[in-house]
């Protein structure tokens, strides 16, 4: 068996009770392991968009894509590996800041182009979007003066072009 | 006994209410729902959230409903039921402890794809939630071993749900839907609408192959020189029983069954090799480990076939036909696979292929089958499971529906019984799930009255389930069970001796005389414990009527199941013999 990779799943579902613990389930009952799942509407009001990050062996991402097709309110999944792609995640960082490090982080921030959404005596909350290893290279920079608390939605995808994901 | 349910005045009424639009509550929406399905029958057990459901099974006259004596049994039969009439079976629970009851037969028909559409009860909607009496979660439960399930929360959409409940049972890959009802959305009045016909959004069934696929795989199959053809439950399931036979006589090709396909071609044919994998004939398994081509169709490579996944069929190319393409490439790469429905794709496929030469592939088998068919010895003191097995085929002469339990039994019974169609072997397949065999024997007989359907249990499973024996005498079923009884849990039995160093822990059952049993019950009960007892008891089972007749067979506890590839391991590693 090849070594688990992370590969990305988009999922569109229908807008129904319990529709997340479906595909939940079925990622766990099929034993591959989630690194992150976001939710949220589409431009079609009945239907969310699940942008699923799973680590599977390359050559089991499709096979495991077709299970979810077989859930009833799973509209589309589709294996996006190999097609080109806008991947997006957002996070917010709240970090150590005292007067002495402040203008460190904030350029830091600035390089990022992350926003500072807060600030206090003893803290700095930053907003920084982008690909998941642009998040994960301000994230380790920000690491020595003392992440307090985090929070990332995930990454979402849409592939690149005219055609649909 | 039985009561006979039907009320004139109210069943006129329910007709009526049938034409036009009328008030009615959701119970007895749901009673029209399965009217309009064309249900005839369904198994159940009622309690306190299903009330309301029976109150309206009490009017609807074009129901049978069977009372059994625990829920499991409800499943179990109406997976019998759908396997023999190939229709969708229907079973019926209430809410907690009755609707988890029924979640070992909803598995089966999960793993086994039959239809089956479970009815249960649910505490009223305010309380949902509230971990009120008898609440369980369902829909949860049954998530991962349903094809899919619903909660209904509004009584206008009790036939939007039944409805698409049956669809989703019985197109594409079959399977088990669950539909669980609350309490008080079957007693709202309302005003149904049925719809006209089913479409569900994120639903698609892919039936006819794709043309090219097909054409290369008639192609492979032409110029194969070891083609074999692996067929399973897939060919049940699509009717496709006489596609697949004239796909054999035309080519010639050896065609081997896994447990689910067995029936799918007449198997006293000598073109049919019998059963493949774990306690498959040794023949079948040489066939598959030589064969150059496979035309895998209606399968899925489970472990009990396949062994070590490696291994199995080297130096096969595969062409791999299922209506489910997750199936295809699961476990297996296919080098041609075709998503389509079995009979359409078989069809096509006949019409394009040229026999391929394949007299030195003949010669090859028949020698392996001339060296090592099954075979049993039949002293004068013990006796043999296998000489029952093998009897109870001469006696039926393959044309009884043969029913099966779990263990040693049931894999003797597939070596032995012969089945001449389709629908005429029923077991618990991939679930393996003991208990299985007398209640889905009932249910076949509730599907088939006119044929002969044959229960062979083994002492431990029928232990599982035998209070049902109740039930059986009530609906006077000429239902002969077959125990074959070794006072062990055979199979558990037969691993612990191989690889567990003998140390038999927890495989040896104290028993009650069950012919003895089956009499309390009001069934006939013949006890064997001698060869030349076996006959006419089997005989007088076969012909009993009016009630089942229980044989409780003393079978040789020390005999062991075989030819066997061992759990993992690959056609170098089959036992033979002893």
């Amino acid at each position: 068996m090849s070594e688990p990779h992370a590969a990305t799943i988009s999922v569109l579902v229908q807008n129904q009770a319990g529709v997340l613990v479906r595909v939940a389930g079925l990622i766990r009952r099929r034993g591959v392991n989630i690194h992150s799942l976001s939710v949220g509407p589409t431009e079609d009001e009945g239907v969310s968009r699940m942008t699923i990050v799973v680590d599977t062996p390359p050559d089991k991402t499709e096979s495991f894509a077709k299970q979810l097709r077989k859930l009833v309110e799973v509209l589309r999944a589709t294996a996006i590996d190999d097609i080109p792609t806008v991947d997006r995640e957002l996070a917010l960082v709240k970090v150590n800041a005292t007067p002495g490090t402040r203008m460190e982080i904030m350029e830091i921030a600035n390089v990022f182009r992350a926003n500072i959404v807060d600030l206090t005596d003893k803290t700095m909350t930053l907003e920084v979007t982008g690909r998941t290893d642009k998040v994960d290279a301000i994230i380790s920079l920000l690491t020595k003066y003392g992440i307090r608390e985090m929070a990332r939605t995930g990454q979402v995808t849409l592939a690149r072009g005219s055609q649909n994901t | 006994m039985a009561r006979q349910i039907t009320a004139p005045a109210t069943a006129r009424a329910a007709a009526q209410a049938a034409r036009r639009p009328q008030r009615m509550n959701g119970a007895q929406v749901l009673m029209e729902a399965l009217r309009r399905e064309g249900v005839e029958i369904m198994f159940g057990h009622p309690g306190g959230a299903s009330l309301p459901i029976y109150d309206a099974i009490y009017d609807a006259d074009h129901l049978r409903h069977v009372l059994v004596r625990h829920e499991q049994v409800a499943a179990h039969a109406a997976v019998g039921y759908a396997r023999a009439s190939g229709r969708v079976g229907v079973c019926t629970a209430t809410s907690g402890p009755g609707a988890t009851n029924l979640i070992t037969g909803i598995t089966d028909a999960m793993m086994d794809s039959i239809p089956i559409v479970a009815i249960t009860g649910q505490v009223p909607r305010p309380v949902i939630g509230n971990d009120a009496f008898q609440e369980a979660d369902v829909t949860g439960i049954t998530m991962p071993i349903t094809k899919h399930n619903s909660l209904v929360m509004d009584p206008r959409d009790i036939p939007r749900a039944i409805h698409e409940a049956f669809y989703l049972a019985r197109t594409g890959r079959p399977g088990p839907v669950l539909v669980d009802i609350p309490r008080d959305v079957s007693q709202e009045m309302i005003e149904p609408r049925f719809p006209d016909e089913i479409s569900i959004k994120g639903y698609k069934v892919v039936l006819d192959g794709s043309p090219s696929q097909i054409a290369a795989a008639a192609e492979a199959l032409s110029g194969a020189e070891r083609p074999v053809i692996y067929a399973g439950g897939g060919i049940i399931n699509a009717e496709a029983g006489a596609e697949l036979t004239a796909l054999m006589e035309r080519t010639r090709i050896p065609t081997v069954l896994t447990v689910m396909g067995k029936g799918a071609v007449d198997e006293t044919n000598p073109l049919c090799l019998g059963m493949v994998g774990m306690h498959g004939s040794a023949y079948a398994n040489w066939a598959i480990n030589d064969a150059d081509v496979i035309l895998a169709v209606g399968v899925r490579f489970d472990d009990r076939v396949t062994g070590r996944l490696k291994d199995f069929a080297p130096r096969a190319r595969f062409i791999h036909i299922d209506i489910d393409p997750a199936e295809i490439g699961k476990n297996k790469p296919a080098h041609i696979p075709i998503v389509g429905d079995a009979k359409r794709v078989l069809a096509v496929l006949i019409g394009q292929i040229r026999p391929p030469q394949i007299d030195a592939w003949w010669k090859q088998i028949d020698a392996w089958r001339e060296r090592h068919p099954f075979r049993y010895r039949q002293g004068s003191d013990r006796v043999s499971h296998q000489y029952v097995c093998d009897l109870l085929n001469r006696l039926t002469g393959g044309r009884a529906i043969m029913v099966t339990d779990v263990g040693q039994h049931q894999m003797w019974a597939a070596q032995w019984y012969r089945p001449r169609e389709p629908r005429s072997f029923i077991t618990s397949g991939g679930l393996g799930a003991m208990g299985f065999g007398f209640p889905a024997a009932m249910g076949a007989k509730f599907a088939c009255p006119d044929r002969q359907v044959v229960a062979v249990v083994g002492d431990g499973g029928f232990m599982m389930t035998m209070q049902d024996l109740g039930t059986a005498v009530e609906h006077g079923q000429s239902l002969p069970i077959i125990i074959l009884n070794n006072g062990t849990l055979g199979m558990v039995r037969q691993w612990q001796t191989f690889f567990y160093r003998g140390r038999l822990s927890s495989s040896i059952l104290k028993n009650p005389d069950f012919a003895r049993l089956a009499e309390v019950f009001g069934a006939r009960g013949i006890r064997v414990e001698r060869p030349e007892q076996v006959e006419p008891a089997l005989r007088e089972a076969l012909t009993t009527e009016g009630r089942p007749c229980v044989v409780d067979v003393m079978c040789d506890p020390e005999e062991n199941c075989l030819p066997m590839i061992p759990s993992g391991q690959s056609v170098k590693e089959m036992i033979l013999d002893e």
